[in-house]
Formats: C-alpha cells, sequence, structure tokens
C-alpha cells in the first residue's frame, strides 16, 4: 500500500517539483549567452565586475543571515542571480569597490532589511544600480570600448546623430556589461519563455508600448533607425526579459501584467524623451514596482462563484 | 508628573527628542540636513523660536479663549518667526540663503504648534521656556548629527572642513533626498536597539496613554486610542 495515500495535509495538495532553486538557476542558464558576450565584448574587467558582484551579494546574504539568526537560503542561488544582474547593469570598467557598495545595498537594503526574498519592493539589483547612479553619476556614466571612452547608442541618439543597427543587435557596441547584446538577450529570453518560467505579457506589452510611444512623441516620425536604435539600446532588453519579470516585483494577475508592461513602456518613453539623461530603463521599472499592489488590487480576478463589484447581487 | 526646569530639559533632549522619539518636524529634518552646519542653523533658529513662543503662549493661555487657540497660537509663532527672519537677513545672511523657505515655514512646523498645544498651554511660563529650550536642543543635536552624516558621507566634510582621506569618493546621493531617509532611519533603528535593550522598559503602553499622542513617547501606538473617541461620537447618533 502507498503510505502517502493516508496522509492527510492542509492544502494545497498537488504540488510541481519546480523550487527557487530551479528557477533561479534557469535563470542564470537563460542569462550566461549574455553574460559572456559581456566577457567577450568587454574583456577581463567584465569578468572581474560580475565575479565581485555575484560573491559580494551571496557573502552579504549568508552573513546577514548568520548574524541575523535567520535560516541559510543562500542555496536557493537569488543571491547569485541578485548579483549577476548587478553586474550586467554596471559599465565594465569600474573600480573594485563600486560592485562591493551596490552588492551590499540590493542584499542588505533593499532585500534583507524588508524580509528577503518575496518580501522586496523593488528589484534588489535595479535599486542598487540607481543607488549607484545617483551618489557616483560620473562612473557610472562613462563607457569605454576598446580602450576609448565613446558615448552609447542611445546618448548618440540623444545627441541627434544615427546609429549602426546591426552593431546593436549584435552587441559591439559601448554601453554596460550585459545589456549590449540584443540576440544574447532574447535568446535568454526565448528559453525562459520556453521553460514556462516567464510569461511573455510582460516584455511583450512593455517593448510595444515603449515602441508606440516613441513613435508618437519622439519627434523623429516614422524613422525606423531611430526606432530600432531606441528599441536595441540600453537597457530596455535586458530590462524587460529579465528585471521587469522578476516574480517578486511584478503583478501576479494576468491583467495586471499587461498594465504592468504598459505604464512601463510609457514610463521609459517619458524619461528617455523627455528626460535629462538618455537611459531610463531602471528609473521606470523600480517607480512601476511601487506601483505592483496597486495593480495587482485592481485587477484581482473574481473567484468561480463570486458575482463582481458592482454587478447584481 | 511634577515638571521642573531640569526635567523638562532632558526630557526634550533625550527621552522624547522630537526628531527620534516624537517624529515631529520631518520636513526641516529631511529638506534642510544636507550639511552639519545647515543643521545646526536650522535646529537653532526653530529652538530660539520655540522657546519665546512656548513662553508667550503659556503667560496667555489664561487669555486666549479655547475655541480660537490655534490661530492664538499662529499669531504668536508667526511674529517670533518673522523676528528671527529678520535678525537672519541682517547677521547671518548665507545662513538664510541656504535655509531659505524653510525659516518661512517654521510657522508651521508641528514641533512649535505640538509644544503649544500640549504643554505650553497647560504649564507656567518658566516651564513652559525650559520644555521649549529643552525640545529645541534636542531638535538642534538630532538634526546637526544627521547633517553631520549625510555631510560626511555625501560630501566627504564636516562642517564645511575635508576631513576624509583625499582617495574617497563622496556617494552624491547622501546629500540628495534619498540620503536623508537613510540616514535617519538608521539614526532611529540605532536608538530603539539601544533604548531597547532595558528589560524592564517594555510594558504595556496602553495604561498610561491619555489620548495625547504629542506628549505619548510610545512610537508604536500611532494614534490609535484617538479612533476610540470618535467611536464614541458614533455611537451617540
Amino acid at each position: 500500500m502507498n503510505e502517502q495515500l493516508y496522509k492527510v495535509s492542509a492544502n494545497p495538495h498537488v504540488r510541481d517539483k519546480v523550487t527557487t532553486h530551479s528557477i533561479m538557476l534557469d535563470v542564470i542558464i537563460a542569462l550566461l549567452p549574455a553574460t559572456f558576450f559581456g566577457f567577450y565584448n568587454f574583456g577581463l574587467s567584465a569578468l572581474i565586475t560580475t565575479v565581485i558582484c555575484i560573491a559580494t551579494c551571496v557573502i552579504a546574504e549568508y552573513a546577514w543571515q548568520y548574524f541575523m539568526k535567520k535560516p541559510i537560503t543562500v542555496n536557493d542561488l537569488s543571491a547569485v542571480v541578485t548579483g549577476l544582474l548587478l553586474a550586467l547593469n554596471l559599465p565594465p570598467e569600474v573600480p573594485f569597490w563600486l560592485p562591493i557598495i551596490g552588492g551590499l545595498f540590493a542584499i542588505i537594503v533593499v532585500k534583507q532589511v524588508f524580509g528577503g526574498l518575496g518580501q522586496n519592493f523593488m528589484n534588489p539589483a535595479l535599486g542598487a544600480r540607481c543607488f549607484l547612479l545617483l551618489s557616483f553619476t560620473g562612473r557610472m556614466t562613462t563607457f569605454t570600448y576598446d580602450a576609448v571612452t565613446t558615448a552609447t547608442p542611445l546618448a548618440t541618439l540623444k545627441a541627434g546623430g544615427t546609429v549602426d543597427v546591426m552593431d546593436m543587435f549584435i552587441g559591439t557596441i559601448p554601453g554596460t556589461i550585459g545589456e549590449t547584446s540584443v540576440i544574447a538577450l532574447v535568446l535568454g529570453g526565448i528559453y525562459l519563455v520556453a521553460k514556462k518560467i516567464i510569461s511573455p505579457r510582460i516584455p511583450v506589452t512593455y517593448v510595444v508600448t515603449f515602441a508606440i510611444f516613441i513613435l508618437l512623441f519622439g519627434g523623429h516620425g516614422f524613422d525606423l533607425n531611430f526606432l530600432a536604435g531606441h528599441i536595441f539600446g540600453g537597457g530596455l532588453m535586458l530590462g524587460s526579459i529579465f528585471m521587469a519579470t522578476d516574480y517578486v516585483t511584478s503583478p501576479i494577475t494576468a491583467r495586471g501584467q499587461i498594465v504592468f508592461g504598459i505604464i512601463l513602456g510609457v514610463l521609459t518613453g517619458v524619461f528617455r524623451i523627455l528626460g535629462a539623461s538618455a537611459e531610463g530603463v531602471s528609473y521606470a521599472i523600480i517607480i512601476s514596482n511601487l506601483l505592483v499592489p496597486l495593480i495587482e488590487k485592481a485587477t484581482f480576478p473574481t473567484a468561480f462563484g463570486m458575482q463582481k463589484k458592482g454587478g447584481k447581487k | 508628573m511634577n515638571p521642573n526646569p531640569i526635567e523638562r530639559l532632558t526630557n526634550g533632549i533625550i527621552k522624547e527628542n522630537p526628531t527620534f522619539v516624537l517624529m515631529l518636524g520631518m520636513c526641516p529634518t529631511l529638506a534642510v540636513t544636507t550639511s552639519a552646519s545647515n543643521g545646526a542653523g536650522m535646529g537653532l533658529t526653530t529652538a530660539a523660536v520655540l522657546m519665546f513662543s512656548n513662553m508667550l503662549i503659556s503667560l496667555l493661555r489664561n487669555f486666549i479663549p479655547d475655541r480660537v487657540r490655534i490661530p492664538g497660537y499662529i499669531v504668536v509663532i508667526a511674529s517670533l518667526v518673522t523676528v528671527v527672519q529678520f535678525v537672519l537677513q541682517a547677521y547671518m545672511p548665507s545662513l538664510n540663503d541656504s535655509l531659505g523657505l524653510y525659516i518661512p515655514l517654521i510657522v508651521v512646523n508641528c514641533i512649535i504648534l505640538g509644544r503649544a498645544e500640549a504643554f505650553a498651554s497647560k504649564n507656567g511660563p518658566i516651564n513652559s521656556f525650559f520644555d521649549g529650550l529643552g525640545m529645541g536642543l534636542g531638535f538642534t543635536i538630532a538634526l546637526t548629527i544627521l547633517g553631520g552624516f549625510r555631510e560626511l558621507i555625501g560630501a566627504g566634510t564636516l562642517f564645511g572642513a575635508s576631513v576624509m582621506p583625499e582617495a574617497y569618493e563622496p556617494a552624491t546621493i547622501f546629500i540628495l533626498a534619498p540620503g536623508a531617509f537613510f540616514v535617519l532611519s538608521c539614526l532611529v533603528a540605532i536608538q530603539n536597539k539601544v533604548k531597547n535593550r532595558k528589560p524592564k522598559d517594555s510594558s504595556a503602553p496602553a495604561p498610561s496613554c491619555d489620548h495625547d499622542c504629542s506628549t505619548c513617547g510610545n512610537g508604536a501606538c500611532g494614534g490609535k486610542f484617538f479612533d476610540l473617541t470618535v467611536d464614541d461620537k458614533k455611537d451617540n447618533k
């Protein structure tokens, strides 16, 4: 006889083999193409920055949980994902202490102080990136490529120039470590969607809304080079596929995810077109993160058998 | 409770520190503490107004009709703030420039109005004066510490003098708005940690609550006891 049949426990009774560990592992696998392209594109300094980031995040998480006498959950790999995402959001040529400060801020201030994985109200990696961006603006916006400090394609577009869209698609452009190669990021995204780790709702609505915004308000009319430059440039691909779809900080309802994507697209467009700086993805995502509880409340589905609000009773 | 000047002084500085315990006056606290000298300047300006407004309101407490007491207080406070602003403009124009709009805003600073309502309107002028002095000094010390930390981390200086080693790169975010929240929350957390170390301090707060949150040091209550009176009114209907 099967012993398990007689065991009575509280619901849920149907369980899946998916664990936090396996999800995080899939996210890491999906990020690998972009990461390795970053190493290839920027060389040794990108590798060192990435290693420092991941090590800081993992050690910070372990140390915090050890000293606060909390269960140690480093094995769920979420700190590794945070560290990797943070590294992909940093310029390759940063001094060694910058990723350390960023990692500490991401894990301790944004994640652990609010209760650890599942409780953080904004994406830890992006919170840390914005912290660094506001603190060390000069270092965070200086991009060197082939040992020459150059403008990113987005900055070129902002200044009114034109960009080579094919280079941006492949990724041989200056930028942060992980954001340059559109093709590597999209590959990772396809892997995640195929494994059903993320739903394509947020990335697709995000990019489509953003494209419409650029067409309407970009000031260039129907200029395909400008449009493609904006979609492939900056952190839009990295942000929409890997950051905006973070489980903890994105809406859980299907309609909510669409609303979330639309808000993201509009905010990114506003920041990029009307804002002072060329990039706006990180700010758009963390501001939208703060709206998630409201979005979820507004789009909470009616349970089966219940009447809709305002309907007949 | 029998208030005396010394008890009032320490009460304002430590036990009921307006910034770290009562959480009053957050607007100037967060806005002007970009440097230690700005924090100290704001604190001392507020302290000056607070001492004399407390004393004057205490002297006038039997003449101001209850129903118009708030406008009465505002008139007293606003006159004092005007005097202080003229003094600053005449003798400390640089401080006046860096505090800017926040000087006239002292009129509506909730510490001043709160102390007038909670203490000065019920106690004698000497005690009220020292209550104002204690609260004012508590506010000054809190703002100076807050400004000091922000200036040190965000600009690498302290009272305008460079104190960090050459290689230190200031984290500009600490002199921007988010930095104020970071530093304030850390200081309050440290303060609570130290305060909660005494085991006997954690007795239930409710019995001593007289529905007057402005004099109550228990931040965790969050004014819940006010709701009781509201409910009573509803029941009477």
